[in-house]
């Protein structure tokens, strides 16, 4: 029987649709194995004493929240757990509202945590990589307040923090440029403040080189399979994970649907001699 | 004078800059500060003049009814309603002209802004960026084919890297004791990103270092003028 490729395409989208959906109504609940890079993401928060100060930079907008969420929740979640101090920032505009939303979930978890005493959002500041520079010298001339105008001087878990090397550590949550990249040229190399951080699943392979023996970023996660993982290792049933199933059917359909387009393809060319 | 002056500028600040990446000391760290400063402000106007050129362009098609011109019309309006609503009531705990707007955020639940935020930009953008996923399917049912060695070990490749990276590829060699714990699905598909995928992503990132410090070099020394503008 042969198909109009248009019919073809509406079949695809179709067992697409439904394979993604049914997943996120019925669960199933599939475990995901922990990979060394996660581990590595986790073991620097972990190993990070109670009280230090970390920062996260939301440098992504609602396209990649999918994927970029989890891991924002994910490691406010941790450092709340461990007692830590957490600075929210963005090099994206949209990120400041990602900051929030992510705080506002994980707050109904800890609501005892205080603005100002254990978090801060600093807001969105346009720059890049200089911005990044600039935070290395003072952090207060690049953000004299916070997201909601409270002078930096007022806010009492930044007191004695200066500058880049008063931070524990660094995560940027990146879907592009200024990002994760930024941050580990200037934060990692110049100020030897360890940065970690995580991507979509596309961008992983151009971030792998850099975890290394230098440790230029301290493990990556990778898309929505290493934000699940993290859940994992907090004992977290979040959203990266329910949504798992979903990706794993969908990826097991696209390979089902290379199968499909390869036996089509041999026969075609059988028939044609 | 026109272009010679820029391009003594360009010179003197990629001077400067680089030298004091070997001296940090003053005067060279203190300029570099104030460069820093200035860069920052400059890329402020930046995002102003972003808005104009996009309320220029916008405004050019829908007075020329260019075609699919109500796409251009449904965006000046989006951009106008976000704008004034952040600019009356502000956004979240910040107020904007007229206050917080607390009659208004009682009926919507939320502040105007953030209440298109949450409930158009957000789930629009995300359902923009997860129609990707047809295209995907539709793309590799069409274009995915076996034609010869090349594309076989691309093949062989993908189909590791996509089981390994999902739940399905841990059930599927779960079992395997841990002597072969190597071709345990999702430690190979590890092993290809960690090994040939690092070293292929390695070579392309020094290739494109040695071609930014290039073309740095021929900004600095003005030998590449095309930033300047004006032809050729």
């Amino acid at each position: 029987m042969k198909m109009n490729i248009l019919i073809e395409r509406r079949i695809i989208f179709t067992v697409l649709f439904i394979a993604v959906a049914l997943p996120l109504i019925f669960p199933i609940g599939w475990k995901t194995e922990v990979s060394g890079y996660t581990q590595m993401v986790y073991d620097l928060i972990e190993s990070t004493p109670d009280g230090k100060v970390g920062i996260i930079s939301f440098d992504y907008d609602p396209s990649t929240m999918t994927e970029l969420q989890p891991m924002g929740e994910a490691m406010i979640e941790h450092a709340f757990k461990r007692n830590q101090k957490v600075i929210l920032t963005a090099l994206w505009p949209m990120g400041v509202q990602m900051a929030e939303q992510a705080l506002e979930t994980v707050l109904k978890e800890y609501p005892d945590k205080k603005r100002g005493v254990d978090y801060v959002n600093l807001g969105y500041k346009v720059g890049g990589m200089v911005t990044i520079q600039a935070m290395g010298r003072s952090l207060s001339e690049v953000f004299p307040t916070d997201s909601r105008n409270t002078p930096y001087s007022e806010i009492p878990m930044l007191d004695g923090i200066t500058r880049l090397r008063d931070i524990a550590w660094i995560s940027s949550l990146s879907s592009g440029v200024p990002g994760l990249k930024e941050w580990m040229m200037v934060a990692r190399d110049s100020h030897d403040v360890p940065v970690t951080g995580g991507c979509t699943a596309v961008s992983a392979p151009g971030f792998f080189p850099y975890v290394n023996e230098q440790r230029q970023l301290t493990g990556l996660l990778g898309g929505l399979k290493a934000a699940s993982e993290y859940e994992t290792l907090l004992g977290r049933l979040g959203s990266a994970t329910a949504k798992m199933d979903s990706q794993s059917i969908a990826h097991l359909l696209i390979l089902v649907f290379i199968a499909l387009g390869n036996i089509k393809a041999y026969t075609t060319k059988r028939r044609k001699g | 004078m026109k272009k010679s002056l820029p391009l003594i500028f360009a010179f003197l600040v990629g001077f400067v800059v680089l030298l004091s990446e070997f001296i940090p000391h003053r005067p060279f760290n203190q300029i570099v500060s104030t460069l820093e400063g200035w860069f920052m402000i400059i890329s402020g106007f930046a995002i102003l003049l972003g808005q104009i050129s996009l309320i220029r362009m916008n405004t050019y098609k829908i007075i020329h009814k260019v075609p699919n011109w109500q796409y251009n019309l449904a965006g000046l309006i989006s951009f106008a309603l976000m704008l004034s609503f952040g600019l009356l009531w502000g956004m979240r705990e910040t107020p904007g002209i007229l206050g917080h707007g607390e009659g208004i955020t009682a009926w919507l639940g939320l502040k105007p802004f953030d209440y298109l935020f949450e409930n158009a930009y957000l789930p629009l953008s995300a359902t923009l960026f997860s129609l990707l996923a047809f295209f995907i399917a539709s793309a590799a049912y069409r274009a995915f084919i076996i034609r010869g060695l090349e594309s076989n070990l691309l093949m062989i490749t993908a189909i590791i890297v996509i089981i390994g990276r999902t739940s399905i590829g841990t059930m599927l060699t779960g079992w395997l004791p841990e002597s072969l714990s190597f071709w345990h699905i999702p430690n190979l598909a590890d092993y290809i990103m960690e090994f040939p995928n690092t070293a292929a992503q390695r070579a392309i990132l020094i290739s494109a270092g040695l071609g930014i410090v290039g073309s740095s070099l021929r900004i600095i020394l003005g030998i590449e003028r095309t930033y300047l503008g004006g032809g050729k």
